[in-house]
């Protein structure tokens, strides 16, 4: 265990990762540091490995080589539900709700994690099991959808919304489960200028915001929203790691420049 | 109140005598007293649950709140700017303005920039009431240009955090404050109470202006009180009525509903959870009384046209049939005909099956009295309604009547008038046909503006600036604004509004602008409905990507065509629409194109779309565009399309 007693800010660790498909290697060595309650942004470009890498934190994926360590604990060879139990939540790069159900079942979801009443209290809705209830919906109405702005699609089934809106529950979903990290794996890919700004309100909220306060792994192409929201930004480039500092520090970058920022034309920069 | 008051009116329903002592705080202080705890004043719906707050809850935070402006230094006389939804903070702002004998201005939640540092300037605006952080952003840009602005109050701590000047102190703290001023100086809030005065002013009301700047209407307690009264005269409501606030506070029908109406008749004022929310929450709700633009019944009845073109067969057929027998017995009843029994029979049936079920999808099951007024309504609309067995009334009104002065009775309802005067309120024609108005409710006149205020009130007369007249059944009609009367080629008037009105029946046309003023012959310019026409394409298998793209569609045209030759029909020769054009972009407030209440700026659009009129008048069979539009956001787009002019079958 490589955990540093003088550092114990640090929320979860990467030390030297590894991950193979085959004979691709897809992360070869990668170390990342991330504090708690900053905002660490992981970018590259396509095919860098950064989604294997939130797939490894997220525990989809378990790595051949390298540790995990999340509050000073290993946790290479837990399944993904114990880690949700831990704190760590995600949302995805393609959204993954439940189209059929209502915006407000699919953040219920994500709160299920929380409920304590077991088969037998559950299948009599009265004492306990309603107490409980009540006090997740409370949860979800004053803290979620409140935040999110979605109160108008509270009844709705997530299929027919918009794929911005989408995207917001996706995200309410996450929050439900009260994480102490979260990853957001392209949140932004796909929304309209509004969409963007809000989106990018909701991540600061959530990460500034004494209720929440949560410490979040941005993966991000838009580099304007990246290089104005990140505390640190990760730089990965087929499976290597290029840098990981400030914004600032990255913008300057030789290699940055040349690998990623660039290429204008390929990733269009909003500012 | 005290003896020796020249009382000017008698005693009311609810027991309310108004003198010219009475001022709304006293009002709202003896309704407070009187309902305490025991009765809901307000609710509103916060996290998915409606929340009641009481006449004593409604009390408290008013009064907390008046001696924290105290002593923040309002002094009388100040004007204290509210701006932000509907909601109950909006309104105790309000309230406790008054009660700290300042005057309250409203601005429009939607007002861009440049508008709310014009307002906030020229009424010398001490305080600023925002809901959250997209009002404070507004007020801190405009802060320094106004150099009388001192504070900025906020509400909605939502995204908050990071604020820390000096101007801004949220609602919270000023309550803290007054708390503190009470424990110090009990007894100030009743002695600021009894101060007032019915003769002071109350609200600085800003217009609309179609024509230009925005000007400000002084209005006293006296106006707003005799105001609700008079109409709560006509159409009384009961205190365990419902309201739904939903619309702008910074329109004179809200303020005459909620704080007129509303205080003296104490009945509940429902405030919806979100603007998104509103069109939901009226259903829950089930309002008794309603009080709208013509362009929310407008919605509605879309609504329901859509719905209906998507429903299947038999309930197409169902609904037509129901929608005769509706439009029958409206029209009996709009003659004064006897209903024969079997027709009440038929009626009752269509009730029970259809008309019930749509009513409450509209949120209107409940409504005894429906009104509509700020802009024309097309007969086609009304008719509508009344099919559907809601007594809708045409009101007629203007800001410096602090409401309005006319009204449709129950029983007694003409599609193209808007009835008669209210009590106490005389109308008179002028001879060149122009609106004139007296009544208690008369505003003061126009803030900083002597020259305006002597134009608008001669020798105790409100001239309005629209043409009317009155009918053989003693109904006032309104024509329209007296600069927007057209002259046929015929040399006969005609009212461009009204034909406006009429294509906007068709669920397809969400604005329409006639020209023809002096002219050969009448043409007309179209903006078709985004949502409404794009499904109707969709359905045909019309690839479009953009309004641009779809307004141009011949299929589009064809559309549109149908709804004017259906309008022509009834109109004489001379007034018909020869040419039309569907243009590239939707009216909008944000460019001037519109009020901030949805009227047409015809002499702004004239100016702005010279070449479509020049070319509406030429040979042409094209209009070359090339332009810039600006989004919301701020982006701009640049626009290079030809539109097409079509003429339309005769």
């Amino acid at each position: 265990m490589s955990t540093n007693p003088k550092k114990p800010d640090v929320l979860l660790e990467l030390d030297d990762v590894h991950m193979f498909f085959g004979k691709v290697c897809a992360l070869s060595g990668v170390d990342l540091k991330v504090r708690k309650g900053e905002i660490h942004s992981v970018i590259g470009p396509n095919g860098a490995g950064k989604t294997v890498m939130m797939n490894i934190i997220n525990g989809l994926y378990s790595p051949q080589k390298g540790n995990i360590i999340y509050k000073q604990k290993k946790i290479n060879s837990l399944r993904s539900y114990k880690r949700a139990k831990l704190g760590i939540s995600r949302t995805f790069q393609k959204v993954e709700v439940f189209g059929g159900m209502t915006v407000l079942d699919n953040i219920r979801l994500g709160r299920h994690i929380h409920m304590k009443s077991g088969i037998a209290a559950g299948s009599v809705y009265i004492g306990k099991t309603a107490r409980e209830e009540i006090e997740h919906r409370r949860f979800i109405e004053e803290q979620i959808i409140d935040l999110l702005e979605i109160e108008f699609i509270r009844h709705k089934p997530v299929g027919m919304l918009p794929y911005g809106l989408q995207k917001r529950v996706e995200l309410g979903r996450a929050l439900a489960l009260e994480p102490e990290l979260l990853i957001l794996d392209e949140p932004l890919a796909g929304l309209n200028l509004e969409e963007v700004e809000d989106m990018a309100r909701f991540v600061l909220d959530i990460n500034e915001d004494e209720k929440w306060q949560i410490t979040c792994i941005l993966v991000e192409h838009d580099m304007g929203v990246v290089m104005d929201l990140s505390d640190r930004v990760f730089v990965l480039n087929f499976g290597n790691m290029i840098i990981d500092g400030t914004p600032e520090e990255v913008q300057n970058h030789p290699e940055v420049i040349k690998a990623y920022l660039g290429e204008e034309d390929m990733y269009a920069t909003r500012r | 109140m005290q003896p020796g008051d020249k009382s000017i009116h008698n005693t009311h329903p609810y027991g309310i005598r108004i003198t010219q002592d009475l001022t709304i705080p006293k009002l709202f202080f003896e309704k407070a007293r009187q309902y305490g705890s025991g009765r809901v004043a307000m609710r509103e719906k916060e996290f998915g649950i409606w929340q009641p707050i009481t006449w004593h809850d409604y009390f408290k935070n008013v009064k907390y709140l008046t001696l924290g402006l105290i002593c923040l230094g309002l002094e009388e006389g100040d004007k204290v700017a509210m701006i932000g939804d509907n909601r109950p903070e909006g309104l105790w702002a309000e309230m406790a303005a008054l009660c700290a004998r300042g005057v309250g201005v409203w601005l429009f939640q939607d007002c861009l920039i440049d508008e709310v540092k014009y307002i906030i300037d020229h009424s010398d605006t001490k305080f600023l009431f925002g809901e959250g952080q997209e009002e404070v952003d507004k007020a801190i840009s405009i802060i320094n240009e106004c150099p009388k602005l001192e504070k900025i109050i906020w509400d909605d701590p939502k995204g908050m955090r990071g604020y820390d000047q000096d101007c801004l102190i949220s609602f919270k703290e000023v309550q803290r404050l007054g708390r503190e001023l009470e424990d110090e100086r009990p007894g100030l809030f009743e002695d600021l109470i009894q101060k007032g005065h019915g003769d002071d002013v109350a609200l600085l009301f800003y217009t609309s202006g179609t024509t230009s700047l925005p000007k400000g209407a002084l209005l006293s307690h006296n106006n707003m009180l005799t105001m609700g009264q008079h109409l709560m005269t006509v159409d009384p409501c009961i205190p365990t009525d419902d309201y739904a606030s939903y619309l702008p506070f910074a329109w004179i029908g809200e303020q005459m509903m909620s704080i007129s109406c509303g205080l003296q008749v104490g009945y509940t004022i429902n405030f919806p959870e979100e603007p998104e929310t509103a069109e939901e929450n009226i259903r829950e709700i089930g309002p008794h009384v309603m009080f709208a633009p013509p362009r929310m019944y407008e919605q509605m009845t879309r609504t329901v046209q859509v719905k209906y073109l998507d429903a299947t067969w038999i309930k197409r057929k169902f609904y037509e049939l129901s929608s005769k027998i509706g439009y029958h017995v409206a029209d009996l009843k709009f003659q004064k005909k006897q209903i024969p029994a079997y027709w009440k029979f038929l009626n009752w049936l269509t009730y029970i099956t259809i008309q019930k079920k749509i009513k409450d999808h509209l949120g209107l099951s409940r409504v005894r009295n429906a009104y509509t007024g700020g802009a024309a309504m097309g007969p086609d609309h009304f008719r509508f309604f009344h099919a559907l067995g809601v007594n809708l009334k045409q009101i007629y009104g203007q800001t410096e009547v602090a409401g309005i002065s006319v009204v449709h009775r129950s029983g007694d309802i003409k599609f193209d008038t808007v009835g008669h005067p209210i009590p106490e309120t005389k109308i008179k024609i002028a001879e060149d046909g122009e609106i004139l108005t007296q009544s208690p409710s008369v505003f003061l006149g126009y803030y900083k503006n002597p020259e305006a205020t002597r134009e608008t009130l001669k020798d105790g007369w409100l001239y309005s600036g629209d043409k009317g007249f009155i009918d053989d059944d003693g109904h006032l009609v309104v024509f329209d604004r007296t600069k927007d009367v057209f002259t046929l080629r015929d040399g006969k008037p005609f009212s461009p509004q009204y034909l406006e009105t009429r294509l906007k029946f068709s669920p397809f046309v969400k604005d329409s602008w006639v020209i023809g003023d002096k002219r050969e012959y009448i043409t007309a310019v179209i903006c078709i409905d985004y949502a409404v026409t794009g499904k109707w394409a969709d359905e045909k298998k019309l690839n479009y990507t953009s309004y641009q793209e779809l307004s141009q569609m011949r299929e589009i045209y064809d559309l549109v065509e149908k709804q004017i030759l259906k309008a022509n029909k009834d109109l004489p020769e001379a007034a018909r629409v020869v040419k039309f054009i569907n243009l590239y972009k939707e009216f909008d407030a944000d460019d001037d194109e519109l009020t901030r209440t949805r009227k047409l700026r015809r002499g702004f659009v004239e100016k702005r779309y010279q070449d479509i009129v020049e070319a509406l008048y030429s040979d042409s069979q094209d209009v070359h565009i090339d332009t810039t539009i600006k989004y919301e956001d701020g982006r701009e787009a640049h626009i290079v399309t030809d539109l097409h002019i079509r003429k339309v079958k005769a």
